[in-house]
């Protein structure tokens, strides 16, 4: 340090170096301590639990142990894991195949009209996403207003289940993910160079392949991270299974959130959350070698 | 040519069809403030009690007054702190800056359930009291990346020359952050405080594990109602914050329209330059 304040400088910057140095450790600080504190200490604090013993009346004793882990493979949960992988993998499949088309719409219109379809789009989650999912169910319920119509029409004779039920909780989810989904697809095809697909279309090639050859390669980082948006906080939304399932389908985020609740089980919800969180690591793991961007999981 | 018209038009009746999936349970929602029926299931008849009882109810307006309070708190926090994280590791590559950044990252890739569990064990065993504080902690740790993000990349498309002109014509680092710096990254605080603030907003998972027993927040509220049918009060409130909100975007898009029209006529002027 007193060396470099030595060497000769350029005139009009005094002492550079080590004022810079100080801004930047000053604008760094209350972000590092944010995040060791309250990201990286409650991490760890959560691997660490996931190796200790239930002690009676959801107390805690400090011997480790793996049968927090060893209890996930019990056949009990195999369903709930199926059941999350189900009603997630449903709700990622749709919610791209819906959104795709409308971020191209988006990424079409002029810049005016895409900002305000998008702010269109948020519009209804910003309100409160539980009281307008609630919706949901005075539109499906057996007396509700679609089974209404449809029988007023003549058209059913019975009352559709439609609550209550896995069709129920992914319409719920996709009404949920699908506006978070749209952005970054919509930002990786509003990327794309127009000249490339005339160039595809100039060589001879119908409008399937040159969507299937040329588009898709090239806006697959923006459906990667759809995919992430949608399928990562689906399996944790217990509330959504809740409100539209009925409580009798359970999934990942509704266990976890059990141990902590009524079952006063820490380790194994603790154990649940980090193979979750590695699940998801690999996910993440995979899409940034894929060359996708994590900056675009935000925006 | 007739093809494509075709296809066009196909394109715009699917966004509409989706446009209205994502309307008709809004539509539901403010008719159903309207009802009469408490358990608010099926329609019974038509009336206005909901809002007149709204007015007069302290309990739902305190909860309001507390969500609103955390989510003001909270962009408060996340706003600065993430803004002083992307402008300090701006050029930071060392292991520990990476460590630091990409942490950062963690509460938008993980369930919101994990980190809720995370951070409730925490404060369990390092016996710092739920509550208020503690539900503000929280929210800002998920909000922190988006404001992280946002500044992020409007510093990155930023032109380094004119941070150096400031400095080289005498103007120390702290004149230069508060009259080059912040400045050019407004837009980016400006949408990542929204961001923060619309989110913690409709915070569900982490407030109500960080929550003590005297605490409750609208989605709280509504949670809690949910079994026995939610009240057409808070149809009638979420209608509320709804107008207001659609308000603020009409407000936004006149006030953006006229900029519009006077940069276009400022533009036909000669130039006094």
């Amino acid at each position: 340090m007193k060396k470099s304040e030595e060497k000769p400088r350029p005139k009009g910057r005094p002492k550079k170096t080590r004022r810079e140095r100080m801004t930047t450790l000053i604008m760094q600080a209350p972000m590092t301590i944010w995040a060791a504190l309250f990201i990286i200490a409650p991490f760890c604090l959560l691997a660490f639990m996931s190796f200790m013993t239930k002690g009676p009346l959801g107390s805690i004793q400090y011997t480790p142990t793996l049968d927090n882990y060893k209890e996930i493979l019990n056949p009990v949960y195999a369903d709930v894991i199926k059941q999350s992988l189900v009603v997630a993998g449903w709700t990622t499949t749709l919610t791209i195949l819906m959104g795709y088309p409308l971020a191209g719409f988006i990424a079409k219109v002029k810049s005016k009209t895409s900002s305000l379809l998008t702010i269109l789009l948020m519009l209804p989650l910003w309100v409160s996403g539980l009281v307008v999912l609630y919706s949901f169910v005075i539109l499906l319920n057996n007396s509700g207003i679609i089974n209404t119509i449809l029988m007023k029409l003549h058209l059913l004779k019975e009352p559709l289940a439609l609550l209550y039920n896995n069709f129920a909780i992914v319409v719920g989810m996709i009404y949920m993910f699908l506006p978070f989904a749209v952005l970054p697809m919509y930002s990786s095809i509003e990327k794309l160079d127009p000249g490339l697909i005339e160039a595809s279309k100039d060589l001879g090639a119908g409008p399937v392949k040159t969507f299937c050859k040329v588009t898709l390669p090239l806006t697959s980082p923006g459906v990667f991270a759809a995919i992430i948006l949608t399928f990562i906080p689906c399996i944790g939304y217990y509330m959504v299974t809740d409100m539209l399932g009925g409580g009798t389908s359970l999934m990942i985020g509704n266990l976890i959130y059990r141990q902590f609740t009524i079952s006063r089980n820490w380790p194994f919800g603790a154990a649940l959350s980090v193979v979750l969180a590695v699940i998801i690591f690999l996910m993440v793991f995979i899409y940034t070698k894929l060359g996708g961007d994590l900056d675009d999981l935000g925006a | 040519m007739k093809k494509k018209k075709i296809i066009n038009g196909l394109h715009k009746t699917y966004v509409l069809l989706l446009f209205l999936f994502f309307y008709a349970p809004v539509a539901v929602m403010i008719l159903f403030s309207f009802n009469t029926s408490k358990a608010n299931v099926v329609w019974q008849g038509f009336t206005t009690k909901w809002y007149l009882k709204l007015m007069g109810d302290s309990e739902l307006w305190g909860i309001f007054g507390t969500t609103v309070l955390i989510a003001v708190l909270t962009t408060i926090f996340a706003s600065v702190v993430g803004t002083m994280g992307a402008i300090g590791y701006k050029k930071s590559k060392g292991k520990l800056a990476k460590l630091i950044t990409n942490s950062t990252y963690f509460p938008i890739v993980i369930p919101e359930i994990v980190l809720a569990v995370a951070l409730f064990m925490i404060f369990n065993t390092s016996g710092f009291s739920l509550g208020i504080p503690a539900i503000v902690i929280g929210n800002t740790t998920i909000c922190l990346p988006y404001v992280y993000i946002t500044v992020k990349s409007r510093l990155v498309g930023m032109e380094p020359s004119i941070e150096e002109a400031s400095l080289d014509l005498g103007a120390d680092r702290i004149y230069t952050l508060f009259h080059i710096t912040i400045p050019q990254i407004m837009p980016g605080i400006v949408s990542g405080a929204f961001m923060a603030f619309s989110l913690s907003l409709d915070e569900l998972i982490i407030t109500s594990f960080l929550a003590d027993a005297g605490t409750t927040t609208l989605p709280m509220k509504v949670y809690s109602m949910m079994k026995k049918g939610i009240s057409p009060e808070i149809n009638a409130l979420a209608t509320v914050i709804f107008t207001v909100s659609i308000l603020c975007v009409v407000i936004y898009l006149a006030v953006d329209g006229i900029r519009t029209i006077k940069a276009v006529k400022a533009r036909k002027k000669p130039r006094d330059l």
